[in-house]
C-alpha cells in the first residue's frame, strides 16, 4: 500500500462520482447539437440528481429485500472499481483486489444485482429486461473475459497496475495486433454493457424496445438516483479502463500533488474524448434488432479470441 | 453517414433562440426541482392533437429540453403529468394511478381546452370529465390544440429556467 | 493405527450401524437415528480426511477379506481431499435428511442404503488396490441406484432415470474394469505401489488403452459429454439429500480416478491424454451450462450444472498434464481443479438442499410454476441465493476464486508447451469464458425467476419453510461455503502440496493468509479484501443515502401496471421466456423444439380460436448418439430372441455346433 495507492484511492472514486454525470451530461449535449437543439447543459445530469434525492422513495408492493437493496450493489461495485483501477494513479490502495478479473466480475456482480431487481417486481416489463439484460451479459462477460485474457498472456499477470505500467515502459506494445483486436473488441462489449445504441437506446420511451430502461422501471426518488448514477458511473469507469489500457500516458505514477492532479486531467481529457467518439458515433446509428445484437457481440468475441491467439502465437 | 453529415452541417442549429422567461407564478411544489423536470404524459381521451404539439415541443425548433424538461418512460420516474384530452370513463382509473405512481412531491399539468373543460366532448357520453374532476391540477395549458410555446412555457414554470 | 486410520474405522462402523437402524428401528424413529448416525459418519470421515492431508497417512491390507486380491486400504494426502469432501456433504446431507427423509423417502430399503452409500464412497477412496476399488465402485454404484429409484412407484419417470443410469453407469463400469485389468495385467498384484512401478515399463500403447478405458470410465460418473446422458435425469429424480450426495460427492469421484490412474498411478504419460482431457471438459462445461441455461425444471439445471463444473474440473487436469513439464504452472491448474471441485461440492450441496426445500415446500420443482418464494421461504431463499451467487463466478463468490486459479494458470501456459498447448489454451480459455457468462445468465434465471417475483402456482403461493434440520443443514453448508469464497488460502495450501506431490514439484501458491499470491508466476488476489471493501462500500452508502440524502419517508405504492391492471402472475417473465432469447442466439447448438398450432374458428378461417405453443430443449448429443444406438441395440435383440425359441432340442444344437465351430478355428489356427 503506497502513498500513490493511498492517494489514488481517495481522488478516483471522487472523481468518478462527480464526473461521471458530467460525462453523461455532455454526451447528451453533443447529441443535442448535432440534431439540431440547444441542449440542457451539460450540469443537467447532476440537476436531475440532486432533484431525484430529495423525491419521496416508494417501496412497490410484493417486492423484497433484493429489489431495495440492487442500487446500493450497483454502485458500491462501481465504486469498489474506481477505487482500486489504476484510473487517475498507477498504484492501487489493495494492489490484490486491483486484477482484471475481479473488476470485470464486480462490474458484471452490479448487472446481475439490476437483472434480479428487475425480476423481483414480478412485472412483465422488469422480466424482460432482466432477460434481454442477462442474455447480453452472458455475450459479453465471455468476450470482457477473453480480451483480458489476451491483454495479460504478453505481461504474464492479470494486475492492473502491472498491465498499465508494462504499457508505459514498453510503447510498442499498445499497437501489437493483439492489443488492437482486443481494443476493438472491448469497445463493442463496453458500448453494449453500458446500454448505448446500437444495442440499447438510452434515451428510449418504449417499453418493448427496452433493455436497461425496463429494469429500473420501479424504481424511484432516490433509489433512481442511485440507478442513473451507477450508470454514469459504469460509463466512466468503463471508458477510463479502456483508455488506461491502451493508451496509459499521462497517468500518475508518483504522488506528487502535481502528478495526480496531472492524473486526474489526462483521466478526463482521454474520458472525454472517448466519451464525445461515442456520442457522434450515437448520432449515425439506429439500434438494432434485439436479435441482431448477438451477431455484434459473437463477432466480437471472436476479434477476442483472435487476440488471445495472436498474443500466444505471436509471444 | 457522409450524406448525414453534410446535412448536419447545413442545418447547423434547428432551435429558435430562447424566449424571455415565462410569467405568472410557478407551483408551490416545483421550488425545490431547480432545473430539473422529468415528465410523464398521460393521454386520458384526447384527439391526439395535443400529442402532435406536445410533440413539436420537444422537438428540436422549441426544444423544451433546453430548460431541464425531459419525457420519461414511467411515472415512478417522474416529476409532473402531463394529461391531454377529456377524461374518459376508461382513463378515470388508469389516471388516478398513474397519478399515485408519482413520487412526490408531483405536480399535474392539464394540457389543451379538453383537459380543462372537455373543450369539443363536454358532455359526451362517454367524459367522466375535465382532469381536476379526477385528479387535482396544479396548472393549466388552453388552446385547441395549444401551441408549443405555451406548453413549453408552463413546462419552464416548473422547471425554472 | 494411527488418527487417520481410527476416525476411517469409526466412519464405517457408524455407516454400517446407522444402515442397521434404518433397516431396524420404526418408522417414526427411523429418519432421526439413521440422519444422526449417518451425519457423526460423514463428521468422521472428514475428520479421518482432514488429518491424512495433513500428512497421517495410513495403511492396512486384509488379505482374506476379498478372494484373489484382498483388500488393501491406503488413505494418502490425495484420498483425503476426496475423503473429507465426501464426509462433509454427507453430514450436512444427512442432516437434512432428518427433516426431509420423514416425509418423502423414510421407506426402509432407502434409509437402509443411504449410509451404505456414503460408507460405500468413502471406501473408493481409501482403496489401495484395484480389486477393492472396483469392488467399492460397483458397490457404490448399486447403492446410489436405489437411493435413485426411491420415488420409482410414484412417478414413472423415476424408473426411467434408474434404467439409464444402471445401464451407463454398467457400460462406464466395464470400461473401468477393462483398464484397470490391462494395467494390472502389467504389474506384479494390483496394490497401487505395484501399479506404480509397472507404469515406467507400460508400451504406450498399452498405457494409452489404460488411459483412455478409464478416462472414458471415470468421466462418465462425472457426467462428462457425452456420457452425461443420465445425470440430469438421475440427480434429479432421487430424493433432494440424495441429489446433494450424488451432484456433489460422487461425481467427484470420477475426478478422483482420473487424478489417481492419470497423475498417479501413471505418473503423467503422453501429451495427447490430457489434450483429449481438456477437449471433453471444454465441450462438458458449455454443453452443460447451455443446457442449464435452457432447462426449466430446478433441479435438472443443477444436474447440467455439475457436468459443467465438472467440464471446468477437468480442463484444469488437462492443462495441468498438458504443461507438465513446467511444474509451476502444472501444479496450479492442478490446484485450481482441486479447489473447483470442492468449491462445486460446497455449492452444489447448497443449491440441492435448497431445491429440496422448494419441492417440498412448494410442491413443484418446475421454475415456471415457481416465484415469490423470499416471503414465506426466508433461509431457502437467501440459502439458494448465496449458493446462486457462489455458482455464477461472481465476487464475493466460491467459484470466482477457482475460476481465477484456473484462467490463471491458462494465461501462465507458456508457448514452450508445444504447439497443441499453443492451440489449445485459446480454446480452453474461451470455454472457461463463455461458461462463466451463460452460468451467470443461468442462475439469475434460476434465483430470479425461481424465487423471487410473485408466485406463479398455487403451491408456490401456499409454500411453507422446511423444519429446523433442514434449514439448519442448510445453514452450515452456506457458512461452508462462505468461508471457501473470502478465505480459500485455508484449503489453497493443501491442495498446493497435493498437487504438488502428485506432480512431484514445488507448492504453486504461497498463501499469507488474505492474499493468494502464486510462486513462480505474478498473480495475486484477496478474495476476503474484496469481500470486505465491497460490502464496506455498500454500508457505507446505504448510511450516506438513507441519513443524508434521502429526505422522505418511503411509501408503499401499488406496482406500476400502467394504469390498468391488476398484474397477474401469468403476465410474469417466466422461466422459458426468460430463457427464450439465449435459446434463440444458441439455436444451432441446442436446437430446440418448437410448434405452434393454430386451431381456427369454425365459422371463418380469419377468426382464431386457440393457439398452442410448445417449446422444448432436447438433448441433443442423447438424440444424435444414443437414439441410433439403442435402436441398434434393439434390432440386435429382436434377432437374438428369435434364435431363442425354447426348444431344449435347439439349445442342444447351438451348443453342439458351437463346439464344432471352435474346434475348427483351433484346427485351422494351430
Ligand atoms: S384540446 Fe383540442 S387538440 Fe387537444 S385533445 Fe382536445 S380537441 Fe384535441
Amino acid at each position: 500500500m503506497s502513498a500513490l495507492g493511498i492517494v489514488g484511492g481517495v481522488v478516483q472514486p471522487l472523481a468518478v462520482v462527480a464526473g461521471s454525470p458530467v460525462l453523461v451530461g455532455m454526451m447528451r449535449q453533443v447529441r443535442a447539437r448535432l440534431e439540431g437543439r440547444a441542449g440542457p447543459g451539460i450540469a443537467q445530469p447532476w440537476r436531475d440528481l440532486r432533484k431525484l434525492f430529495g423525491k419521496e422513495p416508494i417501496a412497490p408492493r410484493g417486492t423484497g429485500v433484493v429489489f431495495r437493496a440492487a442500487p446500493y450493489a450497483l454502485v458500491a461495485t462501481t465504486l469498489v472499481v474506481s477505487f482500486v483501477a489504476p484510473l487517475a494513479t498507477v498504484d492501487s490502495p489493495l494492489d490484490p483486489v486491483a486484477d482484471l478479473f475481479a473488476v470485470v466480475a464486480l462490474l458484471t456482480a452490479g448487472t446481475v444485482a439490476l437483472a434480479l431487481a428487475g425480476l423481483d417486481t414480478g412485472t412483465a416489463f422488469g422480466g424482460m429486461g432482466a432477460s434481454r439484460e442477462m442474455t447480453i451479459v452472458a455475450l459479453v462477460e465471455p468476450t470482457l473475459l477473453v480480451a483480458v485474457f489476451a491483454l495479460s498472456v504478453p505481461v504474464g499477470s492479470t494486475n492492473l497496475a502491472a498491465i498499465v505500467s508494462s504499457t508505459l515502459r514498453d510503447p510498442a506494445r499498445a499497437i501489437s495486433p493483439a492489443s488492437l483486436l482486443a481494443a476493438v473488441a472491448l469497445v463493442i462489449v463496453i458500448v453494449a454493457e453500458t446500454g448505448r445504441l446500437p444495442v440499447d437506446n438510452p434515451s428510449t420511451h418504449l417499453e418493448l424496445t427496452m433493455v436497461h430502461e425496463a429494469m429500473v422501471l420501479e424504481y424511484a426518488g432516490p433509489d433512481l438516483a442511485l440507478v442513473e448514477l451507477a450508470s454514469a458511473m459504469r460509463l466512466g469507469v468503463f471508458l477510463a479502463l479502456l483508455a488506461n489500457l491502451f493508451v496509459p500516458w499521462g497517468i500518475a505514477t508518483t504522488a506528487g500533488p502535481f502528478a495526480v492532479l496531472g492524473g486526474v486531467l489526462a483521466l478526463a481529457v482521454k474520458v472525454v474524448v472517448l466519451g464525445l467518439a461515442l456520442a457522434v458515433g450515437e448520432v449515425f446509428l439506429a439500434k438494432l434488432r434485439l436479435f441482431r445484437v448477438p451477431e455484434l457481440l459473437a463477432g466480437s468475441f471472436l476479434l477476442a479470441l483472435l487476440a488471445v491467439a495472436a498474443s500466444f502465437f505471436l509471444a | 453517414m457522409l450524406r448525414l453529415w453534410r446535412r448536419i452541417w447545413r442545418i447547423g442549429r434547428a432551435a429558435e433562440p430562447a424566449p424571455a422567461g415565462p410569467v405568472g407564478d410557478r407551483p408551490a411544489v416545483a421550488a425545490g426541482w431547480r432545473g430539473s423536470v422529468q415528465v410523464r404524459h398521460v393521454d386520458a381521451g384526447s384527439c391526439n392533437g395535443c400529442e402532435i404539439e406536445i410533440a413539436a415541443a420537444f422537438g428540436p425548433v422549441y426544444d423544451a429540453e433546453r430548460y431541464g424538461a425531459r419525457l420519461v418512460a414511467s411515472p415512478r420516474h417522474a416529476d409532473a403529468l402531463l394529461v391531454t384530452g377529456p377524461v374518459t370513463r376508461n382513463m378515470a382509473e388508469p389516471l388516478r394511478r398513474t397519478h399515485d405512481a408519482v413520487p412526490s412531491p408531483r405536480v399535474v399539468v392539464a394540457v389543451g381546452d379538453c383537459a380543462r373543460d372537455c373543450g369539443v366532448f363536454a358532455s359526451a357520453y362517454g367524459v367522466v370529465g375535465p382532469v381536476r374532476d379526477v385528479i387535482p391540477v396544479d396548472l393549466e395549458v388552453a388552446g385547441c390544440p395549444p401551441r408549443p410555446e405555451a406548453i413549453t412555457e408552463a413546462l419552464r414554470k416548473l422547471t425554472g429556467r | 493405527m494411527n488418527p487417520t486410520g481410527l476416525a476411517l474405522g469409526v466412519a464405517l462402523v457408524l455407516g454400517v450401524f446407522a444402515a442397521v437402524l434404518g433397516a431396524a428401528t420404526r418408522k417414526h424413529l427411523r429418519a432421526r437415528a439413521v440422519g444422526a448416525v449417518t451425519a457423526l459418519c460423514g463428521a468422521a470421515g472428514t475428520i479421518a480426511g482432514i488429518s491424512a492431508m495433513c500428512g497421517t497417512r495410513y495403511y492396512a491390507a486384509f488379505p482374506a477379506l476379498l478372494p484373489l486380491s484382498g483388500v488393501t486400504i491406503t488413505v494418502d494426502s490425495t484420498s483425503g481431499l476426496f475423503l473429507a469432501v465426501t464426509g462433509a456433504v454427507a453430514f450436512v446431507s444427512a442432516v437434512y435428511g432428518v427433516g426431509y427423509a420423514r416425509a418423502d423417502a423414510n421407506g426402509r430399503l432407502p434409509q437402509a442404503v443411504f449410509p451404505l452409500f456414503v460408507i460405500t464412497m468413502m471406501l473408493v477412496v481409501s482403496a489401495g488396490n484395484v480389486g477393492a476399488l472396483l469392488v467399492c465402485w460397483e458397490l457404490m454404484a448399486l447403492c446410489s441406484l436405489v437411493l435413485v429409484l426411491t420415488e420409482h412407484h410414484r412417478r414413472p419417470e423415476v424408473a426411467r432415470a434408474g434404467r439409464w443410469y444402471a445401464v451407463m453407469t454398467h457400460l462406464g463400469f466395464v470400461a473401468i474394469l477393462a483398464g484397470l485389468l490391462v494395467f494390472t495385467a502389467a504389474a506384479d498384484d494390483d496394490t497401487f505401489p505395484a501399479l506404480r512401478v509397472a507404469a515406467h515399463h507400460l508400451s504406450p500403447t498399452t498405457a494409452s488403452v489404460v488411459f483412455v478405458a478409464t478416462l472414458l470410465g471415470f468421466g462418465s460418473k462425472a457426467g462428462v459429454v457425452p456420457l452425461h446422458v443420465w445425470l440430469p435425469r438421475a440427480h434429479p429424480e432421487a430424493p433432494s439429500h440424495v441429489s446433494a450426495l450424488m451432484s456433489a460427492a460422487m461425481v467427484n469421484l470420477g475426478v478422483y480416478g482420473i487424478v489417481r490412474v492419470g497423475f498417479d498411478l501413471l505418473g503423467g504419460g503422453q501429451r495427447w491424454w490430457w489434450l483429449l482431457t481438456l477437449a471433453l471438459g471444454g465441450i462438458s462445461a458449455v454443453y452443460g451450462i447451455l443446457h442449464a441455461a435452457m432447462s426449466t425444471d430446478l433441479k435438472r439445471l443443477l444436474g447440467y450444472s455439475t457436468t459443467e463444473n465438472m467440464g471446468l474440473v477437468l480442463i484444469g487436469l488437462g492443462a495441468a498434464g498438458l504443461v507438465a513439464d513446467d511444474p509451476v504452472v502444472a501444479g496450479l491448474a492442478l490446484a485450481a481443479a482441486l479447489l473447483h471441485m470442492v468449491n462445486h461440492a460446497a455449492f452444489k450441496t447448497v443449491l440441492f438442499l435448497a431445491a429440496g426445500s422448494v419441492q417440498r415446500g412448494a410442491g413443484s420443482r418446475d421454475l415456471d410454476a415457481l416465484g415469490g418464494l423470499s416471503g414465506p421461504m426466508p433461509f431457502t431463499t437467501a440459502a439458494f441465493g448465496l449458493g446462486a451467487l457462489a455458482a455464477s463466478a461472481l465476487p464475493p463468490g466460491t467459484a470466482f476464486v477457482s475460476e481465477w486459479l484456473l484462467l490463471q494458470a491458462l494465461i501462465h501456459a507458456r508457448p514452450s508447451a508445444g504447439a497443441a498447448a499453443v492451440v489449445m489454451m485459446p480454446i480452453a480459455v474461451a470455454a472457461v469464458a463463455l461458461t462463466a457468462g451463460l452460468a451467470v445468465a443461468t442462475f439469475v434465471k434460476a434465483f430470479g425467476v425461481g424465487f423471487l417475483g410473485r408466485p406463479r402456482s398455487a403451491g408456490a403461493a401456499a409454500a411453507r419453510e422446511s423444519p429446523a434440520s433442514m434449514t439448519a443443514a442448510l445453514g452450515i453448508a452456506v457458512a461452508v461455503c462462505a468461508v471457501l469464497a473470502v478465505l480459500p488460502t485455508i484449503l489453497l495450501s493443501q491442495l498446493g502440496s497435493l498437487a504438488s506431490g502428485l506432480l512431484r514439484t514445488g507448492s504453486p501458491a504461497a498463501m499469507d493468509g488474505i492474499v493468494v499470491r502464486l510462486v513462480g508466476v505474478s498473480g495475486a488476489l484477496s478474495p476476503l479484501m474484496l469481500a470486505v471493501v465491497s460490502v464496506g462500500a455498500a454500508l457505507g452508502l446505504v448510511a450516506v443515502v438513507r441519513l443524508v440524502l434521502t429526505r422522505q419517508a418511503r411509501r408503499a405504492a401499488r406496482l406500476w401496471d400502467c394504469g390498468a391492471g391488476p398484474l397477474s402472475a401469468r403476465m410474469e417473465y417466466t422461466a422459458t421466456s426468460f430463457a427464450e432469447p439465449l435459446q434463440r442466439v444458441f439455436d444451432d447448438v441446442v436446437q430446440p423444439e418448437t410448434d405452434v398450432d393454430v386451431t381456427h374458428a369454425r365459422e371463418s378461417a380469419y377468426l382464431v380460436e386457440a393457439i398452442e405453443f410448445r417449446n422444448r430443449v432436447l438433448d441433443r448429443i442423447e438424440r444424435w448418439l444414443y437414439t441410433p444406438l439403442l435402436r441398434a441395440v434393439s434390432v440386435w435383440a429382436a434377432a437374438a430372441r428369435r434364435l431363442a425359441t425354447g426348444s431344449v432340442h435347439r439349445y442342444l444344437g447351438y451348443g453342439f455346433y458351437t463346439l464344432c465351430g471352435l474346434l475348427i478355428l483351433l484346427a485351422v489356427t494351430r
